[in-house]
């Protein structure tokens, strides 16, 4: 295992050193210490690799993340994970707001709370927040999966896609367009899958499922002649 | 953009080291404001009485001492006073507006940058480390401190337009963020005899919380009716002469994260404010939630 400690390395050259590894990979297992809430921490990777870092990360800590796994020990600021394609991101603490922003792929688990906007515009990730989610989150969501164990703030949802919304706690107001939905079967099947894939151990029965109702403009293939 | 920085001791025996341990936190929003920085910082509280003003005057060679002598004279009160750079504390035994009109007839040329008990605004443009150095940070006692690194966007990169901006005895306040009705209520509260000395928005925030003191409000109160009345972006830290309050508004664009130990309660912009200090990884380190009153206060004082 690589171990490179922040107080001496710069951001820089860690994620170069990490995309180095795009190309031919030499070390599979990196610990990075000492993070002290640094922005931009394991962007842009692009192999199997595995990460760990101990602490708190800043900003944008794993975006853009392809095929790598990420653990953070300790809390994480606004947009962790944005734009991942695949592989896997976990943070043991909270996240700020935007979490998992537009990604494509992979699987962002929160282990804490995650504030506002969690979930916004994402395009295919499945996110699992063990705690609350804050106001607006999965805003134009359009496709992937968002499990809140705990409780989600105002405007669930609002402007929704075709994002499947799975809440355990309160909702604290859904957004335009976001309704509640039956849960069937396949949705209970999906919801255990994904439960068990983020090492989360909750009861799918105890879930309400959330999704959009489709009644927006957008929807409408009546409108498509004003393009 | 703008950084801001605050930190309430709960622990007496850090308050000889308030300053040294405030000062990297204020250096570590750097890159979020570059263009002017400032501090406020609440300890070595005069008389009950008594009121403590700064000063500033532009020129370092004001010649201090010739006006507290005739302050001294001029209001009739006993006077002590010490200078840091550009700026001059005097302890008077005096009331806030007979204070206040006799500096604007006698000094016009000296700008109040606060008055209380306990509060000293220090502040000006220049990177937040040269702030730091020019007014000795590291070697300041004190109760509790607030600070900001600007990164100008409603008003001119100027001394004046820098934060902390106070307008009432021992209130001040730092601010990320802009507000989008702050020339209306700025007349509103001219008209309620709240006085402004720029055209910053976050001086009509500070401005707002004032007024709401003036009518009685609680800091919670007065914080629960600036989040109706205040339209805009806004992450806030508020200093009084014994509290300490955060709050963000309902949209919550504007970062802060907030970090509590059984010593201290800190806060900042982002957590990288945070990591100098003691105990930190042991704190209890969270993201205050929108529309959310956020204050700590010190009892019996």
């Amino acid at each position: 295992m690589k171990t490179v400690d922040l107080s001496k390395t710069s951001v820089r050259e860690l994620n170069q050193a990490l995309h180095d590894q795009a190309q031919t990979c030499t070390e599979r297992e990196w610990q990075v210490l000492q993070p002290a809430g640094k922005h931009n921490l394991v962007c842009g990777l692009d192999q199997n690799l595995s990460i760990d870092i101990q602490g708190h990360a800043g900003y944008y800590c794993a975006g853009m993340n392809k095929k790598a796994h990420v653990v953070v020990h300790g809390n994480v600021g606004q947009g962790v994970a944005e734009n991942m394609m695949s592989g896997s991101v976990r943070v043991k603490g909270d996240a700020s707001q935007s979490a998992g922003a537009t990604a494509h792929g992979g699987l962002l688990v929160i282990e804490g709370n995650a504030a506002a906007r969690c979930g916004i515009s994402m395009k295919g990730v499945d996110i699992v927040v063990q705690g609350n989610v804050g106001h607006m989150s999965c805003f134009m969501g359009q496709a992937g999966t968002l499990v809140v164990c705990g409780d989600a703030g105002d405007a669930l949802g609002d402007s929704l896609y075709e994002v499947h919304i799975y809440v355990k706690g309160q909702v604290k107001s859904l957004g335009a367009d976001c309704v509640e939905k039956e849960m069937r079967d396949e949705h209970l099947q999906e919801l255990a899958a994904l439960l068990n894939r983020a090492g989360v151990n909750e009861d799918p029965a105890q879930f309400r499922r959330y999704g959009s109702a489709r009644e927006l403009y957008n929807f409408k293939v009546d409108n498509a002649a004003a393009y | 953009m703008c950084g801001i920085v605050g930190l309430y001791l709960k622990n007496p025996a850090l308050e000889a080291r308030l300053g040294e341990l405030f000062e990297p936190m204020l250096i570590a929003m750097t890159d979020r404001g570059p263009d002017s920085a400032g501090f406020a910082i609440y300890g070595d509280e005069v008389a009950e009485q008594s009121i403590k003003l700064t000063l500033r005057h532009p020129d370092t060679e004001f010649d201090w001492e010739d006006l507290a002598e005739q302050a001294k004279t001029g209001l009739s009160a006993s006077l002590e006073w010490f200078q840091n750079a550009n700026v001059a504390v005097f302890k008077l035994a005096a009331d806030e507006s007979a204070a206040r009109q006799w500096f604007a007839e006698h000094a016009p040329d000296v700008l109040i940058l606060s008055i209380g008990r306990s509060i000293e605004i220090l502040k000006e443009v220049g990177l937040p480390v040269e702030i730091a150095e020019r007014f000795s940070l590291a070697s300041m006692q004190g109760t509790h401190i607030i600070g900001h690194t600007r990164m100008a966007t409603e008003s001119a990169v100027t001394m004046e337009g820098s934060h902390p901006f106070s307008t009432g005895m021992d209130l001040c306040l730092v601010h990320n963020g802009s507000l989008s009705n702050h020339n209306r209520l700025r007349e509103a509260l001219r008209r309620e005899g709240i006085s402004f000395e720029t055209e910053n928005d976050s001086e009509v925030a500070a401005g707002y919380l004032t007024w709401r003191l003036r009518q009685g409000d609680t800091l919670k109160q007065a914080l629960e009716s600036a989040l109706q009345d205040l339209d805009g972006f806004f992450t806030f830290t508020i200093g009084t002469r014994n509290g300490f309050a955060v709050i963000r508004d309902p949209i919550a664009c504007k970062p802060a994260v907030l970090a509590e130990t059984e010593d201290y309660v800190a806060m900042a912009s982002e957590y990288q404010a945070l990591t100098s200090l003691p105990g930190i990884e042991k704190a209890r380190v969270w993201e205050p939630e929108p529309a959310t009153v956020y204050a700590w206060e010190r009892q019996g004082q």
